[in-house]
């Protein structure tokens, strides 16, 4: 680990075959993320990790890290990208943080905090999408879903089963398919158990028959910003 | 026949091999009409993939229907060109007729009407797809006999033959379209050299690829050339791109109707050079008429000893398969158009690596554009020498322009590079004292909007490049209305697969709406510029990067046609309350003055 990148000014050596991301997380330098998780191969779409390197607008997640490079990251003109892209993702689904298991535990609403977001600021979309209450131990509230695909990559390459799949187009058609020919979770062989359970970074995948049993205001992102647990994705 | 047996029948055609799965849905939504869930589950069990995986290709593709659409389906090529000639008016008198929505099936099941992105007939429109059969020159009295057939339950294919006449429409003739060469002479040449001499004669004709992006094809064959196939099927591939999809473009039509041989007589070359026995022609979903046609040619070829085994009494080895796509422009983005190839959504992959290295399968792939290919052959039937006399010093050769729009002969044009747009503007009919002509749009809606003065730019890399679209417009035409065409295409054809554009695109068409109806002002300007600014930076791919660029050029070029729209406030709430009556007065029937909020009477509502 001889080779070192700038972050915002800082030193930050790496790997090799490291991403920007990767190093700079196992360094303790939080890049906001939403759709890359350390356990699973990066899929570069929620773009909130865009950052500058050496001049050009690029991914963290998907952009190797190489020596000298000069990486931008935390700027005002960045973070006021990210705050648009996070408005985007608030807009194109219906989030309504109060009524929502989630609340403090939410990597959007605690990324939205981390950015300062104060408002939606566009027209909001009030798309029509179901909820799907068939699995036995798991409610699926599609209303939040920010497409990161990483119930996609946990269930395929954790879990070995395939029950999710990200189709469709634009954004009204893209959605996470459901492999039953009902398209109901009920009628897969998922599990409460499974990797993917657990690995929503929203509301939509909630296990059933748990709700509020810590109190909203004493949750993760409520005690500290998400800024401060770049710990946990490094170990 | 049970839908059983016919599914069966088509997964056996296809060796029930899921990377053929882009067929499989094709050819079995022809024969049962769509691709009902139980459908997708025999499939997705013949295939052994996951169920949703497979759902997500169907559900990803315009042209796959999961839902029934109607026994015709009939499909309005809504590119800005078609709008010129009039398709707005013609496809609500359709529907008028039909008594039916767009977009919405008649209650009998038996038609659907809706739009499409541009069909490839800018030059003969406006255009129609009838269960996926194109249909061009529509006119009123078209309507009304289509209406007829379509009541009448005629099958498409007893309609009349002239509808479906496709013409080529060549109106100037250069080294390419004037090849005079014979099927296999080119490919002999390149035999005669070999591989290697056969690639530096590409590198020293400095030829570039045609898609627009100009990317040198003898380092992109000797990139694949070089790399090393893996796994436990090692392969080199040739993939030719025609999924022409760029709007305002229809010249690889034209060479995939008229010049068939010389396009798979380039992509042979190109196997020769790369290494591959296997080449993979995308054609868009579109163009599905060509299909057999190319079929038989392809035949032609094997039996002339042009495709095979010992091709031409030598040891090379090379056939060529055709892939159909399924109405989606994102696939003309080569990742995206490998992933499609291989049976899943089209979506651009995350790169490096490069299909050069790891392309269709995983292997070295070499994608190129069908007029690149095309121009191999005069590479290799007369040498890099000849070929680089050609054109500019950076833009070797001729290139293909599909010119459209307000010009008395629209049509195929091919020029050496460095051609002034004048030039153009003049040998179509569109020059000065002819037509005023106002803008010219190249290379599409994600190209370049000129206005008159930029006319003597020259069409090459060093200057304007292009694709090959070349749309006009006189001075009766609203550039704003050009603009919020595009946008309404961006918006449609966005994969999803990044936030940036998938929710860019659609608030860009939003906005452009919200100006159109009169309820704009300055600050939906600024919004307009601000998209702009983090669509091009943080999108996964081009179409993200350049979908504001029509905006941008129009806002520029062309500021009084969005300002004469906005209200003289600084701010309009986004909020239209005699728009959210609508609902009401579409249930009570009533569309009089009161119905109206106070503001908004109904003839300035459709000003």
């Amino acid at each position: 680990m001889n080779d070192t990148f700038q972050l915002d000014g800082e030193d930050i050596p790496f790997a090799p075959g490291q991403t920007i991301m990767q190093a700079a997380t196992a360094h303790g330098v939080y890049i906001p993320h939403l759709c890359w998780h350390p356990d699973f191969s990066a899929h570069g779409s929620c773009k909130l990790c865009t950052v500058k390197v050496n001049g050009r607008f690029g991914s963290s997640c998907i952009t190797q890290a190489q020596p000298g490079l000069e990486v931008e990251n935390r700027s005002m003109e960045l973070d006021e990208k990210r705050r648009t892209l996070l408005q985007m993702l608030f807009v194109e689904g219906n989030h309504f943080c109060p009524s929502c298991e989630k609340s403090g535990n939410c990597r959007l609403q605690a990324t939205a905090y981390e950015l300062n977001m104060m408002s939606p600021h566009f027209d909001m979309f009030y798309p029509n999408r179901p909820v799907d209450a068939s699995h036995p131990d798991v409610l699926l509230d599609f209303n939040r879903c920010i497409m990161c695909s990483l119930c996609v990559a946990a269930s395929r390459d954790a879990d070995g089963k395939n029950v999710f799949y990200m189709g469709g187009r634009g954004l009204l058609g893209r959605r996470v398919h459901i492999s039953s020919e009902s398209g109901h979770l009920g009628d897969t062989d998922f599990a409460v158990t499974d990797r993917a359970a657990s690995i929503c970074p929203v509301g939509v995948i909630l296990p059933k028959r748990k709700g509020f049993a810590v109190p909203i205001g004493q949750r993760k992102y409520d005690l500290a910003p998400i800024s401060e647990h770049v710990a946990e994705d490094a170990s | 026949m049970s839908d059983t047996d016919t599914i069966d029948a088509v997964l056996d055609r296809h060796h029930r091999n899921g990377t053929r799965l882009m067929q499989i849905l094709r050819e079995t939504q022809e024969q049962l009409g769509w691709l009902s869930p139980a459908t997708l589950t025999i499939i997705a069990k013949a295939v052994a993939w996951p169920r949703a995986m497979v759902e997500g290709t169907a559900d990803f593709y315009s042209f796959f229907h999961t839902r029934p659409l109607g026994r015709y389906r009939v499909l309005w090529s809504d590119n800005i060109t078609d709008r010129m000639l009039g398709n707005t008016d013609l496809m609500e008198s359709m529907c008028k007729k039909l008594w039916l929505e767009p977009g919405r099936v008649s209650e009998d099941g038996l038609v659907s009407v809706d739009t499409t992105s541009c069909t490839g007939m800018c030059d003969q429109g406006p255009a129609v797809l009838v269960n996926y059969r194109p249909i061009t020159r529509m006119t009123p009295a078209r309507v009304g006999e289509m209406v007829g057939l379509i009541r009448s339950e005629t099958p498409v294919a007893k309609w009349p033959v002239e509808w479906f006449a496709v013409d080529d429409n060549i109106r100037r003739k250069d080294i390419l379209l004037d090849h005079g060469l014979v099927a296999g002479q080119a490919l002999a040449a390149a035999l005669e050299l070999g591989a290697e001499k056969m690639l530096a004669e590409i590198k020293a004709a400095r030829l570039r690829g045609r898609g627009g992006a100009g990317f040198g094809t003898g380092l992109k064959w000797e990139a694949c050339r070089n790399a090393e196939g893996h796994g436990a099927h090692p392969a080199h591939y040739v993939v030719c791109n025609a999924d022409e999809g760029e709007p305002g473009t229809f010249k690889d039509r034209v060479l995939l109707t008229s010049y068939a041989d010389l396009v798979f007589e380039g992509m042979s070359i190109a196997g020769l050079v790369v290494g591959a026995k296997k080449g993979l022609l995308y054609l868009r979903g579109e163009y599905h008429y060509l299909l057999d046609p190319l079929e038989s040619a392809l035949a032609t070829r094997r039996q002339a000893g042009l495709l095979g085994a010992n091709i031409l009494g030598t040891s090379f080895e090379f056939d060529i398969e055709i892939h159909l796509g399924a109405g989606a422009y994102i696939c003309g983005e080569e990742s995206a158009l490998i992933e499609s190839l291989e049976g899943k959504p089209g979506r651009p992959r995350i790169r490096p690596p490069f299909p050069v290295t790891h392309g269709y399968l995983d292997q070295p792939t070499t994608v190129n554009n069908v007029e690149t290919l095309a121009a191999s052959c005069l590479i290799a039937a007369h040498g890099s020498e000849w070929y680089a006399r050609h054109g500019t010093e950076k833009s070797t050769g001729s290139k293909l322009l599909s010119v459209s729009g307000d010009c008395e002969r629209p049509g195929i044009y091919e020029y050496p590079y460095g051609v002034t747009v004048r030039q153009v503007l003049e040998d179509c009919g569109a020059g000065f004292g002819k037509c005023d002509c106002q803008a010219v749009q190249i290379s599409g809606p994600s190209g370049l909007c000129l206005t008159a003065a930029e006319f003597d730019r020259r069409i090459a890399f060093e200057d304007i490049p292009t694709a090959g679209a070349f749309m006009v417009f006189d001075e009766s035409r609203d550039m704003f209305e050009v603009a919020r065409n595009f946008a309404h295409f961006f918006a449609h054809e966005s994969c999803g697969f990044c936030t940036p554009c998938r929710v860019g695109t659609t608030l860009v068409r939003n906005l452009m709406d919200k100006i159109a109806n009169r309820h704009g002002s300055p600050y939906d300007i600024d919004e307009l510029f601000k998209l702009h600014r983090l669509m091009q930076g943080a999108s996964h791919c081009g179409l993200g990067n350049s979908a504001c660029n029509p905006i941008f050029d129009t806002l520029n070029k062309f500021r009084p046609a969005y300002e004469r729209r906005l209200m003289s406030l600084d701010y309009e709430p986004a909020f239209d309350l005699d728009a959210a009556l609508s609902q009401a007065r579409q249930m009570t029937g009533r569309d009089d003055a009161a119905a109206h909020f106070s503001a908004h009477l109904p003839n300035e509502a459709e000003a």
